[in-house]
């Protein structure tokens, strides 16, 4: 691999919370490469700091020690540069602006012209299957729905680097595997790096191409597993045999690493 | 609960005549009263029109007979509590009415309000007059309404002097600059820190004080009750949009954070936006200091001319019913002002969980 197919570089990062009863160690000794194209999944129980090593990449939490690089440059540079789409736990979405104005708001901000924007808009609003519901205000929106639009808002500014924070986490399971194979239609089709923030493993195993099971207390990455199922998939891989086992070495990874803990 | 009403209007309408007010009142109200508690089901608009115009109609009648001698005994006060009785039970089908109709939700909700402060006026107009309440003491309101009449040119002189001058003058520089100076003072907490602590002990300074001082600052004519009414409601501005400003939840900073976007965008785009209720707030409040601050502001010294200088003068002349007249202006002036501001306070702040239930 030659440097400039290295997207993220982190080394031996890790990251403290000062809180008013002691500090908190979210993050410890994380080391990880993710190259362009790929699709890493970070899966692990929930406290282990998955959302702290994603807002790390995206600049909005500084490590306390080590080295991180995002595209070569300090994470604060490609967040400048405009290198990532990031989509929140929540969605976040304005209330005074309507869903479409909502998708246009990174896209005003970049300063895209009007044409520009609204095709964009009514690209993405389609691509999560929320065409004509552009004129809605977010609040006359469901939870799910809401969601699918701040996917849509990040995918509009058409970043090639994708960070996603449990973004399907609150909708119905259906939608979610309808979700899935958008999504990964489009990492096929745009060689767009994903870095995805999961707690289901079907989610990770059926996604991803790299798997980071991570540890809790302090948050470490646990085992990085590469997956040998083929780039092209559709639903129906859940049922083969390498899906299967490669989902059974998630579990047992999230089993070890939940050993550190007194909890069984 | 119309039931009760109905039996409390028909019993006081017996009473009524019995104990020798104008019966003719009394028995068209008992009719009436029976009818509609009799028919209730068949259509309740039909019998709010009816025992409301009936209550109406009796009012009407017994204010023509409130000067006569004799007239006002035990059975024309009776017949007074039958007539209110009948109009509140009108005013409690109109709103017992099931329906969707989104018009007459909004008809309804002009309608009661100016039924209610008719009738406060009727009461008002029959407990003068009926009791010979001395007209120094509180006129009727019949009284009050001659004298604005007669009296236009002045009032509106006046209203020009102290309303549209003074009040939106000074509303304006107010308003405006306290917002200005939150935006600027935002980056720093120094000047936030100072300036803050400063405009609480401003805002508690005593009208009474800061008038007379403006006067020998400003002069007599208006600039100086505008200076007094910019004292007034600049504080209450700053401090609400210092504090609508840092509304924002820090998941929308980060959001414009991941954008890049400038110190400027996120303020027009995420915090000017979520500031609003607060600046509302404070536009609100705003507005009756801004009535207030003008009129007293004007007790300190002015040219010939100003509601407060009228309220002023006149007091000491004991001609209460023009005093009465400009409280009046005030009241209406000052109504739709803060009416105008909630109204544009629905339009902008539409998304608001606050408006739009
Ligand atoms: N701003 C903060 N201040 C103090 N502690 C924090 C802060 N943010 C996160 N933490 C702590 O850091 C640890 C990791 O949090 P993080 O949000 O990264 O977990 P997570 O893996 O995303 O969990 P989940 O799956 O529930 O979203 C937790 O113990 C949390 O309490
Ligand atoms: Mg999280």
């Amino acid at each position: 691999m030659n440097d400039a197919s290295k997207v993220i570089e982190v080394n031996g990062l890790s990251l403290t919370f000062p809180t008013s009863d002691g500090d908190v160690q979210a993050l410890q000794d994380i080391d990880l490469t993710i190259n362009r194209g790929d699709f890493v999944s970070f899966i692990g129980p929930s406290g282990c700091g998955k959302t702290t090593l994603l807002r790390v990449i995206a600049d909005l939490e500084q490590a306390t020690a080590g080295s991180i690089e995002v595209n070569g440059m300090t994470p604060e540079e490609a967040r400048l540069a405009r290198a990532y789409g990031y989509v929140f736990q929540a969605a976040s979405l304005y209330p005074w602006r309507t869903i479409a104005s909502n998708v246009a708001l990174p896209l005003e901000i970049m300063g895209l012209k009007g044409e520009e924007i609204r095709s964009r808009v009514e690209r993405n609003l389609a691509l999560v299957d929320l065409a004509g519901f552009g004129k809605k205000y977010p609040w006359q929106l469901s939870g799910g729905m809401q969601q699918r639009a701040s996917i849509a808002r990040a995918l509009a500014v058409e970043p090639d680097l994708l960070l996603m924070d449990e973004p399907f986490g609150a909708l119905d399971e259906i939608v979610r595997d309808h979700l899935n194979e958008q999504l990964l239609k489009l990492w096929a089709k745009t060689n767009k790096t994903v870095v995805f923030v999961t707690h289901s493993i079907p989610e990770a195993v059926f996604l991803s191409n790299r798997i980071v099971v991570m540890s809790p207390r302090p948050g470490r990455i646990h085992e990085v597993i590469e997956s040998d199922l083929p780039p092209e998939r559709d639903l129906s891989i859940r049922e083969t045999q390498s899906f299967l086992h490669l989902a059974n070495r998630v579990r047992d990874g999230l089993r070890a690493g939940h050993s550190y803990d007194e909890v069984s | 609960m119309e039931r009760i009403l109905f039996t409390g209007a028909s019993v006081f309408s017996v009473l009524g005549v019995l104990l020798q007010g104008p019966w003719q009142t009394g028995i068209a109200m008992l009719a009436v009263a029976l009818i509609a508690f009799l028919q209730l089901k068949r259509s309740r608009l039909l019998a709010a029109i009816a025992t409301g115009g009936m209550a109406l109609v009796a009012a009407n009648s017994l204010i023509g007979l409130v000067d006569e001698a004799g007239a006002v005994n035990a059975g024309f006060w009776c017949l007074v509590v039958a007539a209110w009785l009948l109009a509140w039970g009108s005013v409690e089908q109109l709103s017992a009415i099931r329906t969707l109709s989104k018009i007459y939700r909004t008809v309804l909700g002009v309608v009661i309000p100016v039924l209610f402060g008719l009738w406060l006026l009727i009461l008002w107009e029959l407990l003068t007059r009926g009791l010979d309440v001395p007209q120094v003491l509180l006129p009727a309101p019949s009284q009050i309404s001659e004298r604005f009449m007669s009296s236009g040119s002045i009032l509106w002189a006046d209203f020009k002097q102290t309303f549209l001058r003074a009040v939106l003058i000074g509303y304006a520089i107010g308003c405006g600059a306290g917002f200005v100076v939150a935006v600027l003072i935002d980056r720093s907490p120094f000047l936030q820190r100072g300036l803050l602590p400063i405009g609480n002990l401003v805002s508690a300074l005593p009208i009474v004080g800061v008038a007379p001082i403006m006067v020998m600052w400003f002069g007599f004519d208006w600039p100086s009750k505008a200076a007094v009414v910019i004292i007034m409601t600049f504080f209450p501005m700053l401090v609400n949009t210092v504090s609508g400003l840092s509304a924002a939840q820090p998941m929308q900073h980060d959001l414009m954070k991941t954008y890049a976007a400038s110190y400027w965008q996120s303020l027009f785009k995420l915090r000017i936006p979520e500031a609003l209720p607060f600046i509302f707030n404070a536009l609100k409040i705003n507005s009756t200091l801004a009535m207030i601050g003008a009129i007293v502001a004007e007790f300190f010294g002015t040219p010939t001319v100003g509601m407060g200088f009228r309220i002023s003068t006149e007091v000491g002349r004991m001609n209460v019913d023009m005093v009465w007249a400009e409280i009046a202006v005030a009241a209406l002036a000052g109504s739709l002002f803060y009416g105008l501001i909630a109204l544009l306070e629905r339009i902008f702040t539409f998304w608001h969980p606050s408006v739009r239930s």
